[in-house]
């Protein structure tokens, strides 16, 4: 009987084309040029496989087969956020050749150039950068051969479509005149990029090439990797950190159907089965049977914060004017605030999965890492194997937002298969693996005080900023894997130092003379590491939201007192730009109505974003609603304008829902979290409209734009429920019970 | 302890032995080597695994095979007719509703199903019948267009 689901997707491509996870082009309506991408077959199997040379190797980057396809080599991976459509973009202008004959294979060792991590909004600055000026020089090197070819002039020579043609009717495509070799040239710098005025594929909303395929069912993700004499496997979890595993015979697992090992090293405990579901029935057994010796949360949350600022390092100085003290002191006005931002989970709607086959001393690992690099280099710890040995291939997961649990279960499926060889094993944690094991956001405290001349400037800055650390990704190191450090023979976790993403957007953009900046690390009760922001998302609801408090102590409007204390005329402008779309002096409160505002430039060095949140009361019933999200995001040369559209908005929703629901709950017996009821985010019903403009800027390089909606969303949100009710809730979640509902006439 | 089964997916008929008791969810990724229905949390929180059971969208994680016996059951991969996509697909793939993908399934099926009940939904029933579905990524707004472009684009689901 034939399969249903082999009509519309062939099995044996996506086989294939995992191995190098090739995405092109089906239906590009937007795009006006035609191209020869019509003379192609629909499908395309890639090219062959082979490692990349140098970083400084055009062929390291672009690849031209002899049939008429490009293929763009990225480090970076696909995390939902549209970067493979972003690259191609920039690839194919700089080339002269249609998108639809262009494809993207996204990090894989055994391919792709080491870009790192794919993190911090870096992609299109580091990644782009590199693929624009590697297909202008690949574009180079083929008018440079034509010329030598004809023996003409290469001044004499355009490209269009891919076809190369002299001032003498001559005409060449690409790929005739390589003949299936490789772009052997080097990147010099020779090749200058085009102008932004000639661009024809940068700056128009090409349609991502993969969501015809989500839509239609296709296999995409590394949850839907199937590979011949493939077996499933589920891990058991420690009920906390910390525990050790007591039970010795698991023997009585053997009697459910289709298992086929258990897997019991130290406290780390796995079973593998024939079918998922087995493997799922095994999985609840073994958690009803083991038992465990589990140490206790020694800091109750209720006391979190107080623990935080009593209980942390001697401060870092991160900057410091000397004459801060006596300019406190001199002035006019004065505030101080502190608020508190709790843990936050990254929640990925697919629990994080990951496929591993270890055979004959190799090892391959499917996985959704931001990083396959360091994901190799991690299990080259872990296992004691060479580098050569282990093959990492990057995969699209569920939506990542940092470092979630993605790099844990690819570190669990490799030890796994060490342990049962020979077959890939496919590993996929349950919901509870990874609301309680996923490293979170870091709570943060954040004490402010500033203060103001007469006429509205600040003219003094002090902040204390306590956090864990915001990045513990793996890096080469076996002992940040949660179950490395389960195993008989544990790995050693090391923190390695506190990162600068604690004090990320700390330091203000705005014009002030004196400032000081003091970071306190803190060794929290919870794993944590990099989500969406890392320490920006607290630091700019802080500081945001007390700007928002010196504009009210100052009695100014708080755009108004933001356009004063600013000297960046970027800044001014997402600022002026969403007054003006907002219509926002006539929009400041009304009987049930508030407004508010808020800003930043992410990292102080990345896109600029400002937004309006208008938010509604229910006095009666004594709640707020978040009616309406307005932002203008600046990210130099837009490349995507729907795709940055598209980012932009789901950063300002997930940054509304992290603001006014989330909150990591815990007690000592461990993270209590543990589903989407006990760990609720925003649904359609509660969702705001959300509006963004783009004010594009072609003349400059693009900028990271990924993070940049989520703190400043959380403190708009924040300020117009204070323009609304006159409360100023500084602990979030912002819920409507922290409002003071007797203030609110 | 196993049995035998028959399911209807996506009108194409199969017989196998498996164990009564298995949801559907896991059915399908198995037997019929689905790729649209998602694991998410297996306790009917998050919609990741939504098909269209006898029209009415219902998660598949917690359902045992042997109760949607003599049920059609369609997923994404049966939208499609005649070489036609669906005007729920059509209309996400137009309005560019998605990032990581991983909801779609459960939006795309929700969506369908709320518009073989309510073939013109106001924006609040809409945003009702995705309740159900999970979206970390915060694609909702887009979501809730594409359902009323597809509500525009034609009145039979």
């Amino acid at each position: 009987m034939e399969n249903p689901s082999n009509s519309n997707f062939s099995r044996r491509k996506f086989l294939k084309s995992s191995g190098q996870f090739l995405i092109g082009f089906q239906l590009v309506p937007l795009l006006s040029c035609s191209g020869n991408a019509n003379a192609l077959p629909e499908s395309y199997d890639g090219i062959p496989v082979r490692p990349h040379g140098d970083k400084d190797l055009i062929d390291s980057w672009i690849r031209l087969d002899t049939e008429g396809h490009v293929t763009i080599l990225t480090g970076k991976q696909e995390l939902g956020q549209g970067i493979r459509t972003t690259l191609l973009q920039m690839a194919a202008e700089e080339l002269d050749v249609p998108i639809e004959i262009c494809h993207i294979i996204n990090g894989d060792t055994g391919q792709t150039a080491n870009e790192g991590y794919t993190a911090g909004s870096n992609s299109v600055e580091g990644s782009g950068k590199a693929i624009r000026q590697a297909a202008a020089e690949a574009r180079l090197y083929m008018l440079t051969l034509a010329a030598h070819t004809w023996e003409e002039d290469i001044a004499n020579l355009t490209v269009e479509n891919g076809i190369i043609r002299s001032n003498s009717n001559k005409e060449i495509t690409y790929w005739k005149l390589l003949k299936g070799k490789h772009l052997e040239g080097k990147i010099s710098g020779k090749a200058v990029p085009k102008n932004y005025q000639e661009h024809q594929l940068v700056g128009k909303s090409i349609f991502r090439g993969d969501i015809r395929n989500l839509v239609k069912g296709g296999g995409h993700f590394v949850h839907d990797l199937r590979l011949d004499g493939m077996v499933h496997a589920r891990v058991v979890h420690p009920p906390s950190y910390g525990a050790k595993l007591l039970t010795m015979d698991f023997s009585e697992i053997f009697e459910l159907p289709g298992v086929l090992k258990v897997i019991r090293d130290g406290s780390f405990l796995a079973v593998i089965a024939k079918r998922e579901y087995q493997a799922v029935k095994a999985w609840m057994m073994l958690k009803a049977i083991s038992e465990w010796e589990t140490p206790k949360i020694k800091v109750p949350q209720e006391s979190l914060f107080e623990d935080m600022k009593s209980n942390s390092m001697s401060p870092e100085t991160i900057e410091n004017s000397p004459d801060l003290k006596s300019k406190l002191e001199i002035a006019p006005k004065k505030v101080a605030q502190e608020y508190h931002r709790p843990y936050h989970m990254h929640a990925s709607t697919g629990p994080s999965c990951a496929v591993a086959e270890w055979k004959e001393d190799h090892l391959t690992v499917w996985s959704s890492s931001q990083g396959v690099y360091p994901l190799q280099n991690s299990l080259s710890d872990l296992f004691g194997l060479n580098k050569e040995n282990i093959r990492c291939i990057g995969m699209p997961g569920s939506g990542c937002y940092g470092h979630n649990g993605a790099d844990d279960v690819s570190a669990e499926a490799a030890l796994i298969a060490r342990a049962f060889p020979e077959k890939p094993i496919r590993l996929q944690w349950m919901r509870e693996d990874e609301n309680q094991w996923e490293p979170y956001g870091s709570a943060m405290v954040i004490q402010l005080e500033a203060g103001l001349d007469t006429e509205g400037k600040i003219i003094a800055w002090d902040t204390n900023l306590f956090s864990d650390t915001h990045s513990t990704r793996p890096n080469g190191n076996g002992g940040h894997y949660v179950s490395a450090r389960h195993l008989e023979k544990p790995f050693e976790f090391k923190k390695g130092g506190f990162s600068g993403g604690s004090y990320r957007n700390a330091v203000p953009l705005y014009a002030i003379p004196s400032k000081r900046i003091l970071l306190h690390n803190y060794e929290g009760p919870l794993r944590t590491s990099a989500l969406r922001g890392l320490g920006a998302y607290g630091n700019i609801f802080a500081l945001e939201s007390f700007i928002d408090e010196l504009a009210h102590a100052a009695e100014m409007d708080p755009i108004e007192f933001r356009l004063k204390n600013l000297d960046d005329d970027r800044a001014k402008a997402v600022l002026k730009s969403v007054e003006e779309k907002t219509n926002w002096k006539p929009v400041q409160k009304t009987a049930n109505k508030g407004y508010g505002v808020a800003f930043s430039k992410y990292k102080n060095s990345a896109s600029y974003f400002a937004v309006v949140a208008e938010v509604s009361l229910d006095k009666a019933a004594k709640t707020f609603k978040l009616e309406k999200l307005t932002g203008v995001i600046d990210s130099g040369q837009c490349i995507n304008p729907d795709g940055l559209k598209n980012q932009t908005e789901g950063g300002m929703i997930q940054s509304a829902s992290w603001t006014l629901l989330e909150k990591v709950d815990f007690d000592e017996n461990g993270v209590l979290s543990i589903d989407w009821n006990s760990y609720p985010i925003l649904r359609s019903p509660e969702v705001p409209i959300v509006k963004v403009h783009i004010i594009n800027r072609p003349e400059l390089p693009p900028m990271g734009a990924g993070e940049a909606a989520q703190g400043p969303v959380a403190a708009a949100i924040a300020n117009a429920v204070f323009n609304a009710t006159g409360s100023r809730v500084r602990d979030l979640p912002l819920s409507s019970e922290k409002v003071d509902w007797e203030k609110v006439s | 302890m196993t049995e035998r089964i028959n399911l209807t997916v996506n009108t194409v008929e199969k017989s196998f032995i498996a164990d009564p008791t298995e949801p559907l969810l896991y059915i399908l990724r198995e037997e019929f080597e689905i790729n649209s229905t998602k694991f998410g949390c297996g306790l009917q929180q998050c919609g990741a695994c939504m098909v269209l059971l006898d029209g009415s969208a219902q998660p598949s994680c917690l359902l045992p095979c042997h109760s949607a016996q003599l049920k059609s059951i369609v997923t994404l991969e049966g939208l499609e007719k005649n070489g036609k996509l669906h005007p729920v697909q059509e209309a996400f793939i137009e309005v560019q509703a998605a990032q990581c993908g991983y909801c779609l399934n459960g939006m795309i099926i929700a969506a369908v199903g709320l518009l073989k009940e309510n073939p013109n939904p106001t924006d609040s029933e809409i945003r009702e019948g995705l309740q159900p579905i999970i979206c970390r990524c915060g694609t909702h707004s887009r979501f809730v267009q594409a359902v009323k472009m597809a509500a525009k684009s034609t009145q039979s689901f």
